[in-house]
């Protein structure tokens, strides 16, 4: 059994601190284990959101020594236990308590991206896709909107352009959508506008991020983006569509 | 337990938590690309000894010409490479790797993820100038064009006054195309051009092929990016040494 100190930051909306926990740990613990071991023998009030502690649910989302990750998938036996390990809520949304944020901003821009239109119906009354269209879209069905890529997103970390840019996990969401063989729906126009995909400048720390795996830039933004190319930046298409 | 006040915000320039090295990838990005762009900016500005035998630096191929035109400003020291180096170098610039990685090392924007940045404004790609970005497609259209001229180049490269051999500087040219179309081929404007921008590909298998085949590229972008560039300047320098006299040119057979 190993002693590992934790800065854990505790507070609320109008500020907050560090506060050093130091505690046992054990083989095959993982952050959220330590948290919550701290949480029952020395600060019963702090607050850390979690569900399923098996990196499915998206609650834990927190950053761990700088880093955004999920406490219920990150082991103690990743990090150096030899110096305080500091856990973070995360920076792009706005503190509740502790380790807790508000992310409903996240839901309100989900709430503006137009709907899945499908196609009509075939003749026997159903839709029927091939399986190799839809492999991209189920890649980004993994998704489990912990907003980790949110949170690691310096467009919104660092630039506060929450009202400008829908963020990574909604250009994927869009991908989803408009990669969708059944789809009907024209997404381009507002993800070139409101959507602000032109603030994406491809460091892919979303994708570093992402607890999933899923490639998020490679596969979700960047095809999205040269769709945009298409619709509205590439002049031979445009001249393509004025005499078509 | 002992507390310090801290609080949570984004600070200034190189804050962060993190305590893994994260400043060394940026800075390997700043000195490799630094390195190529001042090496090929010297090179091409040479306009000699880029040529040795049946060897062309990919630096002045395709060469257009060899005198300065009458139309080139007086001001301006000619050179071959001049006259094409822009269309490579455009698809390099403009690639969605390398856009990623020189924003991070010589923008700083931002310097490492979740590592502060040291300017509060952000325009991103959205407005001039870095709107321009989204002409990648077209410089991969020339990117193309000079993998032919260069796998004609490596095949120039195995005749060595009219009789069939090989040399290392053949062996040399004929990387050189492979590894650049390991990267063009892998391209994220390409892998859209050729399936990627249909939502139903199965209709066509060899669409949905040729996409795979490119999607196969492209999960290496990186690293074709990075191996393609050394080489390209690897063989301007082997053609330079040999055309010096600095080095001699083996003869496999």
């Amino acid at each position: 059994m190993a002693i590992a100190t934790f800065k854990i930051w505790r507070g609320n909306a109008s500020g907050g601190k560090f506060v050093d926990y130091t505690t046992e740990v054990e083989a095959g613990m993982v952050v959220l284990d330590a948290v919550h071991r701290i949480q029952a023998s020395q600060a019963n009030d702090m607050a850390v959101r979690w569900n399923c502690k098996a990196g499915k649910c998206g609650s834990c989302s927190a950053e761990i020594n700088g880093r955004p990750r999920l406490m219920c998938m990150t082991r103690l036996s990743e990090i150096p236990l030899d110096q305080p390990i500091t856990v973070e809520p995360m920076h792009t949304f706005p503190k509740i308590k502790d380790l807790v944020t508000d992310v409903s901003w996240n839901y309100r821009v989900k709430e503006r991206i137009k709907k899945f239109a499908p196609k009509p119906a075939l003749a026997d009354g159903t839709w029927r896709m091939q399986q190799a269209d839809i492999d991209r879209v189920q890649e980004f069905r993994k998704c489990i909107e912990c907003f980790l890529c949110q949170d690691v997103c310096h467009v919104l970390r660092d630039h506060d352009l929450h009202d400008e840019f829908i963020g990574p996990r909604f250009l994927l969401y869009n991908a989803a959508l408009e990669m969708n063989p059944m789809d009907t729906e024209n997404r381009l126009g507002d993800l070139k506008d409101s959507g602000g995909i032109g603030y994406c400048n491809i460091t892919k720390c979303c994708t570093k991020v992402c607890p999933e795996e899923i490639k998020i830039t490679d596969n979700a933004i960047i095809p999205l983006k040269e769709r945009v190319v298409d619709e509205f930046y590439d002049p031979l298409r445009r001249l393509f569509r004025v005499f078509s | 337990m002992s507390s310090i006040d801290v609080p949570l915000r984004n600070g200034g320039f190189g804050t962060t938590q993190r305590k893994d090295n994260w400043w060394v990838e940026p800075l390997l990005v700043f000195l490799g690309f630094s390195a190529f762009i001042v090496y090929s900016t010297w090179a091409a500005m040479q306009n000699a000894h880029y040529t040795f035998g049946p060897y062309l630096s990919p630096f002045y191929s395709p060469l257009l010409m060899t005198e300065k035109p009458g139309w080139w400003p007086a001001f301006m020291p000619f050179s071959a490479a001049m006259l094409i180096l822009w269309a490579p170098g455009g698809f390099r610039f403009t690639c969605y790797y390398y856009r990623g990685a020189y924003y991070k090392a010589f923008w700083a924007d931002p310097p490492s993820c979740t590592v502060g940045e040291p300017r509060k404004s952000y325009w991103g790609e959205r407005s001039f100038p870095l709107i321009m970005q989204n002409i990648h497609r077209y410089f991969l259209y020339l990117a193309l064009v000079f993998i032919l001229v260069l796998t004609y180049d490596a095949f120039k490269a195995m005749w060595f006054d009219g009789h069939f051999g090989i040399g290392v500087g053949t062996l040399v040219l004929i990387v050189n195309p492979v590894l650049l179309g390991c990267y063009t081929l892998g391209c994220h404007s390409l892998r859209h051009l050729v399936g990627g921008r249909a939502d139903e590909m199965s209709k066509s298998p060899v669409r949905k092929q040729t996409y795979d085949c490119v999607s196969c590229l492209n999960r290496r972008h990186m690293m074709w990016a990075w191996f393609s560039l050394f080489w390209v300047g690897f063989t301007d320098v082997y053609v330079r040494l040999c055309s010096m006299g600095l080095i001699t040119d083996w003869r496999i057979f």
